[in-house]
């Protein structure tokens, strides 16, 4: 029969390590997706959700049961990544000049008719990954939870630990941030 | 270029694209000998290792303050004195009330 959560935390913590597997496995697909909303290289990916693991293992007293797991290990996810982002704020001030040339393919297809370029072509996901690049750590997490994820000023809050206020500022913050780098994108290559 | 137009554009190339969830081969098995590798602790071994941990600074506090007393500058209170005047401090209340009883 199998064993529910709840079942399989408790045998953690009497020390039953093994139990742990199954949790391991079920969420690892939901951390992945998550890890590498913020990091490029695979190895990055992987070393964030290996830290994430271990972080929920060491910290698993800390679970109380009230909400599901998979919140909490989400909580978990967010704020790794976040750290992760924090500190990885290199090479921010990257000019757009140097686009790749299916993403400037992409942009003169977008100028000249702005329906005529589609949503779901690989051009149009490096360049928003590029644009999500040169924002700071807190501006890149708000804009990915917030808009990409289609999150709410409460979940974000939970999830980050921040205060809704400060999510609110945070969130005006990080839209005015992303304004100035498209427009500096439309600068440097149309002007 | 419209600038609110773009936005929206490259968001939602962003939703579009969700990242996979593929999981690397035998992920779970890397994880799995990391964490046995570092059993979770007990609650009295996480005490025991923060007081241990502390008890570090405090000797170290110990053998400043030992060493303040014993090469401190000369004019200061001996070992004797710093008892008479350790002793005065606690007494003075009392000594102020017999004070004023002998003057009633």
């Amino acid at each position: 029969m199998e064993r529910t959560e709840a079942e399989l935390i408790a045998a953690v913590l009497r020390g039953d390590a093994g139990s742990f597997e199954p949790l391991v496995e079920k969420y690892s697909p939901r951390v992945f997706a998550t890890a590498r909303r913020y990091a490029r290289r695979e190895s990055e990916v992987e070393d964030i959700v290996q830290e994430v693991w271990l972080k929920a293992y060491q910290k698993l007293r800390s679970f109380r049961g009230e909400a599901p797991f998979e919140h909490w290990l989400m909580r978990l996810a967010v704020r790794t990544c976040y750290d992760f982002l924090r500190r990885h704020q290199r090479n921010r001030e990257a000019t757009f000049s140097e686009l790749s040339e299916p993403e400037q393919d992409w942009l003169e297809r977008f100028v000249a008719q702005p329906d005529g370029a589609s949503e779901t072509a690989e051009a149009a996901r490096q360049l928003v990954r590029r644009v999500l690049e040169q924002l700071p750590a807190p501006a890149r997490l708000i804009i990915t939870l917030l808009e990409i994820e289609d999150r709410s000023v409460k979940e974000i809050a939970k999830l980050t630990g921040w205060s809704m206020p400060l999510v609110k500022v945070r969130a005006f913050r990080a839209r005015a941030e992303m304004r100035k780098i498209l427009a500096r994108i439309a600068t440097d290559k149309y002007l | 270029m419209n600038l609110a137009e773009f936005e929206r554009k490259l968001i939602a190339a962003a939703r579009a694209n969700p990242p996979s969830e593929r999981v690397p081969y035998s992920f779970e098995k890397r994880i799995m000998a990391h964490l046995r590798a570092h059993p979770l602790p007990d609650e009295c071994s996480q005490w025991a290792g923060a007081l241990w941990r502390a008890s570090v600074p405090c000797v170290a506090i110990m053998l400043l303050l030992s060493a303040w007393a014993f090469l401190g500058p000369p004019g200061a209170a001996t070992g004797a004195d710093l008892a008479q005047e350790f002793d005065n401090t606690v007494m003075a209340a009392v000594d102020q009330d017999s004070t004023a009883d002998s003057a009633w």
